[in-house]
């Protein structure tokens, strides 16, 4: 009881300095404990039984505490973080007044190495999106999660639920089997620009390959801080590929991969644009020109600079004040408070963009 | 000044046939071998040869080293005034499956060095390359020229099979610290595996600017898992890879450790600590902003003006001008630092 009631006073103590309006783009919903099977058909239900779900190996690095999940995020009921709608809501929904919350389940089914499983278990977990969360607070949105590897199969889903109004996203994990711009994902994002909906790519997962372009490292903490050039990876392929110029209204958000390496990776890709443009055929301009216009990133985590001041040196670098937007990450460890997660240097209009007014813009939700 | 990138590639296979045993040239002969695989600089990117190069490099018929030892001489030392080039040749040993053969070609190629550039011109200063894929082995080459003055440094390709802070490299780099001489790591190399995490790119335009995010990665590496507490003497200068990044690596592997840090407990301060001591960079490419402004906050940044190198990095294209071999961001005493006080105290050069 008393770890309620210190709960509920620091949600109360959030809520009242919290003043602006908060969209919180990185929620993580777990499936809890039989789950998945819960809304598989009886056919896949029995192949999971019979198989299981196989994936990639070699890329298991112990995390820094169980679930990755910060310690109170355990639902009293003992289910596991992120898996129970009323601990949610009561730890951060309600905590902190979120206007939306962005679900971004990290439930592997893109790494299912058996496609045709992967796309029963993606239906699965779309649905249960639905129904044990969206349908049941207006306020949290789902991503559409599809076997991402199969353009085809994927664009199948997207196309299954791609116009439910819960649904505000596709969702991909930054470590894919080949670079984003390759051909065999223009189906996916056909089919995600024909219901009008972004493409957000999460930390995470494994394609088969070491992290790095050096091989394997061998610690947590490499693989926490090493995602950030398989974003790079990410970006790079998708501008050079031409997929914006194939696909000129589509959106890519990326979330929890940072945004310090964003300046110096549209500058290196500028320089090197002007001396080997002629390899791209399809690129008509300036990579940092498609980037500021297809792009939107999520906060979390925030580069800290070693002086104050060049934070926003870095802001006025990056110019895309318009195209950040606020995630908590929650329940993981590395959670970031909306009460403090951005410096104070941010000027009270940018700040109020970041909180909520580029993400309500994006996906098109109430003010 | 002195020019910390200079490249002198190996001309031909049969270049190296002095300094190989007679059994690896009938080997070679026998077999049509002709070298590495690595295509880190293909002959027709923009990138591989300054406009004002190529013709020299295009259109040679049968190069032979002497020619290279003279352009270089021209085209480099003589013409910006060079008082010290340190030579660092691209050739992939690290791609050679075959490690005796990798093992044979790496003592060729520092032979080869020696003999026909080092005693050509006493500006030149060189790179050992080694067989990195076998770290004994390539201890064992550095011993070999331990004590030899010319050799300043052991050159890594960027792309490697594992990376260089992993514990397999340590017979490697105790070898390195004490024979009292640096590291560089340089763009490029062949290892097998993909230039990526997320696979292999479709361009060279990709794998040349992603080269960046692997030496992002060794950095990552080299720091996290200790390296630099195991061999406090290792020095690294990053060749040919940009340095705009470094700030932001250094902000994020420094919020990573204060989350993460009992992940690697050896690492006792703030990882740009560490970077700030360990590494170096060569200034090219400087992959600017058209403003110079923002150029001179990432230089400040990074505290450049006492991290880069001066450097041609002759004779690939990264500066815009066979005039002026400066941005106009840089000041005259970021300048000097650069091409002297800074690589004379990072490879203890004496002042001439």
């Amino acid at each position: 009881m008393a770890v309620q009631a210190t709960r509920m006073m620091d949600a109360l103590d959030a809520s009242a300095k919290t003043k602006t309006a908060i969209i919180d783009c990185d929620v993580h919903a777990y499936l809890g404990e039989g789950t998945l099977k819960r809304f598989l058909s009886p056919f896949w239900r029995q192949f999971y039984a019979d198989h299981g779900r196989r994936s990639y190996d070699g890329s298991h690095y112990p995390r820094a505490v169980p679930q990755a999940a910060r310690h109170d995020a355990w639902p009293p009921d003992g289910s596991i973080p992120g898996s129970s709608l009323s601990f949610t809501q009561e730890q951060l929904i309600d905590a902190y007044d979120l206007d939306n919350a962005i679900l971004t389940p990290l439930a592997g089914a893109g790494e299912i190495l058996n496609l045709d499983f992967g796309l029963a278990a993606s239906q699965a977990i779309n649905d249960w999106q639905l129904e044990d969360w969206t349908s049941k607070d207006s306020r949290i949105k789902g991503s559409l999660i599809v076997p991402y590897e199969s353009g085809e199969l994927s664009a199948s889903e997207i196309h299954r639920l791609g116009s439910h109004p819960d649904f505000v996203q596709v969702l991909l994990i930054a470590r894919t089997r080949e670079p984003l711009g390759q051909r065999r994902y223009w189906p996916l994002y056909e089919a995600a620009l024909e219901h009008n909906l972004p493409i957000a790519v999460h930390f995470g997962g494994t394609g088969g390959y070491p992290l790095t372009g050096a091989g394997w490292p061998s610690f947590y903490i490499e693989d926490h801080a090493g995602m950030s050039q398989s974003f790079q990876a990410q970006v790079t392929s998708l501008v050079s590929q031409g997929v914006f110029e194939l696909f000129p209204d589509l959106n890519f958000v990326l979330i929890e991969g940072g945004f310090g390496w964003m300046v110096p990776l549209m500058w290196r890709l500028d320089a090197t644009y002007k001396k080997l443009h002629k390899e791209l055929i399809r690129v008509k301009d300036l990579p940092s020109n498609y980037i500021r216009k297809h792009f939107w990133i999520s906060t979390q985590p925030i580069e800290e600079p070693l002086e104050d001041h060049q934070f926003m040196e870095m802001m006025e670098q990056l110019d895309m004040a318009d195209r950040l937007m606020f995630a908590t990450d929650y329940p993981h460890w590395d959670f970031d408070s909306p009460d403090r997660a951005l410096p104070n240097s941010v000027p009270a209009e940018t700040r109020k963009m970041i909180m909520s007014e580029n993400a309500r813009r994006l996906y098109d939700l109430p003010g | 000044m002195i020019d910390c990138d200079i490249h002198n590639e190996v001309p031909a296979l049969s270049a190296l046939y002095p300094y190989l045993p007679e059994h690896w040239v009938d080997y070679c002969e026998e077999s049509a071998f002709d070298g590495p695989d690595a295509d880190d600089y293909p002959e027709t990117m923009a990138t591989t040869y300054h406009p004002d190069y190529r013709r020299f490099f295009v259109d040679e018929a049968a190069p032979r080293t002497q020619d290279r030892v003279e352009l270089i001489r021209d085209l480099v030392l003589d013409k910006w005034g060079i008082t010290t080039g340190i030579l660092n040749p691209s050739y992939r040993i690290h791609a050679i499956q075959s490690l005796d053969l990798a093992v044979s070609l790496a003592t060729a190629v520092n032979t080869w060095q020696a003999e026909e550039w080092l005693s050509k011109d006493s500006r030149f200063r060189a790179s050992l390359v080694v067989p990195s894929q076998n770290p004994v082995a390539a201890a064992e080459e550095v011993r070999r020229w331990r004590g030899h003055a010319g050799f300043v440094q052991v050159v890594l390709p960027v792309r490697s099979r594992m990376p260089y802070g992993n514990r397999n490299y340590d017979p490697m780099f105790s070898a390195i610290e004490e024979a009292g001489i640096k590291v560089a790591i340089s763009f490029g190399g062949a290892p097998g595996n993909p230039p990526s995490g997320v696979g292999w790119p479709n361009t060279y335009f990709e794998i040349y600017a992603g080269m960046a995010q692997i030496f992002q990665s060794q950095v990552m590496s080299m720091v996290y898992e200790g390296l630099f507490d195991r061999f406090p003497g290792i020095f690294v200068v990053l060749l040919e890879g940009g340095f705009i990044w470094a700030p932001s690596l250094m902000w994020r592997m420094n919020k990573e450790w204060k989350g993460l840090r009992h992940n690697v407990p050896w690492v006792k301060e703030l990882p740009s600590e560490y970077i700030r001591r360990h590494f170096r960079w060569s200034m090219l490419p400087l992959d600017a902003s058209d403003n110079d402004l923002q150029n001179q906050e990432i230089l400040n940044q990074m505290g450049g003006e006492d991290l880069l190198l001066f450097a041609t990095d002759f004779p690939h294209w990264h500066f815009d001008s066979t005039h002026s071999i400066w941005p106009d961001y840089m000041d005259k005493g970021v300048r000097h630092k650069l091409s002297l006080t800074n690589p004379q105290s990072f490879y203890n050069l004496g002042i001439d």
